[in-house]
């Protein structure tokens, strides 16, 4: 009995290798012929990713090109990729939460990526929000200074932050501890807060000239130190994306996040949000200027690539197109805050106008 | 009998349990006692896992639809009415948005359903994926243009909460993409009939979708990304793995060099599956030059991970066939390789099978690696056309696609995700009831 089986088995076994020396063939010869690419690729920001993505399935059902592959990892991880080189195994295009660094640039061009398009696409607000049924809060930058900056100066002193709580900061709180969760430092998000929050609220104290003067009129150190987070675990750095943040403020209901306006706008049923110098974040506000925590985002194309990538053009025109990046766009409706000079960006994509002011 | 009786009775045994004694046994029911509590524990554990997982992705299998009759204007879709494909298809999704709105508002006009709702609000509450829906209908079906047509829409992530009690009028206060007369709608279109939870195919065989429309995402096109994989896995793991090991347990001299293999596998074995993930992207993608995000990539990748445990099986598979069917084998005249291909390889086939089995399943549910080959983020949109699209076209992989649910913003995809969790254990319970079976059934012992 066991013997017959034992020879079937063989019999399976024998047309098993033969099926995978014939599927070994098969791989062989589709990676010897790389096949030329037909889809455009991007790369970069999870910022910008659920606006790339909605812009690649519209343009994936509207045209006949397929569908743009959409991968995150950071805008620094997609301009790294970007300026790899020229060439079908490189991305087309990067998505960024910042603008390019002359340092990336450089190196840009010393792999031969020399002509960038840049276009921005929108600007995206940057919220403070904290749990639905917790306290509300209306911060101004300094609070946010007062309470998580590594020193600050008490009387006329420059001292290790003292504060423990949101009332020690400022009278008007309430008396919950300072539990911060912000963003990690390979995020293009965590610059903006440092920039327009921490160093506003720095300068906005008066506490940046003190640093500077204790810094023998060093401007780059007092920004160093007005920028400096506490690290006695008041303030908690998250590498990871917003629904990490969630997740600890779920789990620390004194916990205080910092999120970009399209997570919170899905997520009002957990968070409330705290208004900033007496604006609440919204589209609306961000755009006429009033909310201050906002940045621009942008995506960068290769402008070799256009031509030889079917699409890459069109997917560009297409993400900048009144109906899409428009005030009533779909991507306005997800919680970006369209250009107002959207026209401008319109002719820089459709005439294909390079960085660097020239060429 | 008569000792069973008198044992009952213990006074005049002689037999007496020193107080040494009485202590091993009691060690020994505390140490059982202990036992059962690590078992009861461990099943405890793994009904609250799967309670947790069917609670939270069953949802995932039902999705709120709307049935409405879209007149399919042909002022709106071709303007010159010649029927002409091209032509109809530079009417974009955004053309077809007013139509439905068209449509909703009609049916609110018919069943009597009082409503302050503007058509554009009303037709929000439809999925953005409806326009495209109906596009692709039109363009299949140009000759349908001027007439009526009754469609099944899928409606966006908020009705659908509201549906599966995720969303109640509570939680919508300060949520702009919903509002109160919105539900008040969905409530007297459910009673009407037209709003209806169902099953949800196109969740198991759909593409993924972007963060606007989690209601549209399915896992079928990273389910295809991940067979192609398995296929990559299993042409180049099976045949290297059982040849190494083949040559290393019947072949093979014992000295110094094949000891330190031997280690050197076991240790692979032991490795971390992202270290495997940076070298497929420095050897694949950054050397070889191979395409990112590609499935082949994805697959050599995974074929490192599972060789060591192919080879470790298959070896200790080959060892436990008795060496007396070597010598009977050799004996009556075989070669070495007749002895091995015609009786030790077939004999230890079962446990070769098992093994390989076990190592694709859990290539199967492996995440870490693919991230560093360019497998997570908006990717599985596209369904690949044919071998060669499948194997090198940008694809991800049914763990990669529940890791990137699992980051996006809109609560959905979160319930997507656990959705997904339930279909990838399916697979690899599958997996391992084969290689459960395999084993039962051709497994001999000696």
């Amino acid at each position: 009995m066991g013997v017959v089986k034992n020879s079937k088995l063989t019999g399976d076994i024998m047309s098993l290798v033969k099926i995978t020396t014939s599927a070994l063939a098969i791989s062989a010869v589709c990676a010897t012929a790389a096949v030329a690419r037909d889809q455009v690729q991007v790369a970069g920001s999870s910022t910008v990713l659920p606006y790339a993505s909605i812009v690649a399935e519209a343009f994936g059902e509207n045209f006949d090109f397929p569908t743009p592959v959409v991968e995150s990892g950071g805008s620094s991880a997609g301009l790294k990729r970007f300026c790899e080189g020229v060439g079908e195994n490189t991305i087309d295009v990067a998505n960024a939460s910042r603008k390019i660094k002359e340092k990336e640039v450089k190196a840009c061009a010393e792999n031969g990526v020399t002509d960038i398009i840049e276009v921005r696409i929108g600007y995206d607000g940057i919220v403070f929000a904290s749990d639905i049924n917790g306290n509300s809060f209306e911060f101004t930058p300094e609070d946010w200074y007062k309470a998580l900056s590594e020193t600050i100066v008490v009387d006329g002193e420059i001292v290790a932050n003292p504060n423990k709580n949101w009332n020690e900061v400022n009278a008007s709180f309430p008396d919950q501890p300072i539990q911060a969760y912000i963003p990690g430092t390979k995020h293009g998000t965590r610059e903006v807060f440092e920039e327009k929050v921490i160093l506003a609220g720095c300068e906005a104290t008066g506490d940046f000239e003190a640093f500077k003067a204790a810094n023998g009129d060093d401007k780059k150190a007092a920004e160093k130190a007005c920028i400096a987070i506490r690290t006695d675990g008041k303030s908690v750095d998250i590498d990871g994306d917003y629904t990490e943040t969630l997740a600890r403020i779920e789990s620390n209901k004194d916990g205080i996040g910092v999120f970009g306006l399209a997570f919170y706008e899905n997520n009002t049923d957990k968070l409330s949000v705290a208004t900033m110098s007496g604006v609440v974040p919204s589209v609306e506000s961000i755009s006429t200027g009033e909310y201050p925590v906002s940045r621009p985002l942008f995506f960068y194309v290769k402008k070799a690539h256009i031509g030889v990538i079917p699409g890459l053009k069109e997917y560009a025109e297409f993400f900048v197109a009144d109906e899409i990046a428009g005030p009533d766009g779909p991507l306005a409706e997800y919680g970006l805050v369209s250009d107002p000079e959207l026209a401008t960006v319109q002719s820089t994509v459709a005439e294909e106008t390079v960085m660097g002011g020239g060429s | 009998m008569t000792d069973m009786s008198n044992s009952t009775t213990p006074q005049n045994s002689l037999l007496r349990q020193d107080a040494r004694t009485i202590r091993r046994n009691r060690a020994e029911t505390r140490f059982k006692a202990y036992g059962v509590a690590a078992i009861s524990v461990g099943l405890l554990m793994l009904v609250i896992l799967l309670v947790t997982i069917i609670g939270r992705g069953a949802g995932a299998f039902q999705q709120t639809f709307l049935t409405l009759d879209v007149q399919l204007l042909e002022a709106k879709l071709d303007k010159k009415g010649n029927r002409d494909l091209e032509d109809i298809k530079k009417v974009s999704t955004f053309g077809y948005a007013p139509l439905m709105a068209a449509a909703l508002e009609k049916k609110v006009a018919q069943s009597d359903v009082e409503s302050d709702l503007k058509p554009k609000e009303m037709a929000a509450l439809l999925s953005k994926d409806a326009a495209a829906q109906l596009r692709d209908f039109v363009l299949a079906n140009p000759d349908l243009i001027g007439t009526s047509v009754e469609f099944r829409f899928l409606t966006n992530s908020r009705v659908d909460g509201y549906m599966k009690g995720r969303v109640t009028r509570a939680s919508i206060a300060n949520d702009k993409s919903i509002n109160a007369e919105q539900l008040d709608l969905v409530d007297a279109l459910i009673k009407d009939g037209a709003l209806e939870k169902r099953f949800n195919l196109a969740f198991i065989t759909g593409a993924d979708a972007s963060d606007a429309r989690p209601e549209a995402a399915g896992m079928g096109v990273s389910m295809i990304g991940s067979l192609f994989m398995m296929l990559v896995v299993l042409a180049l793991a099976l045949p290297i793995g059982v040849a190494a090991s083949i040559y290393l347990e019947e072949f093979a001299p014992k000295n110094w060099i094949t000891d330190i293999i031997e280690v050197n596998i076991s240790n692979l074995a032991a490795v971390p599956s992202i270290v495997f993930g940076i070298l497929g992207l420095a050897v694949f993608i950054n050397y070889m030059h191979l395409p990112n995000s590609a499935p082949l990539v994805g697959g050599l990748v995974l074929t490192l991970m599972t060789l060591p445990t192919i080879i470790i099986s298959t070896r200790a598979s080959l060892k436990s066939v008795p060496p007396s069917i070597r010598d009977a084998a050799l004996g009556v005249g075989a070669s070495k390789m007749q002895s091995v291909f015609h009786h030790v390889l077939p004999l230890a086939a079962p446990g070769i099978l098992t093994g390989t089995i076990i190592g694709l399943a859990q290539a199967l549910g492996e995440t870490a690696p693919l991230l560093l080959i360019g497998m997570v983020g908006f990717i599985a949109s596209n369904a690949p056309d044919g071998i060669a699209s499948g194997l090198m076209d940008p694809n991800s992989a049914m763990p990669a696609q529940i890791y990137e649910w699992a980051k996006r913003a809109d609560p959905a995809f979160y319930e997507r995700a656990w959705g997904g969790i339930i279909i990838l254990l399916v697979f690899l319970i599958t997996m391992n009831a084969i290689a459960v079976m395999l084993r039962r059934r051709f497994e001999r012992r000696w």
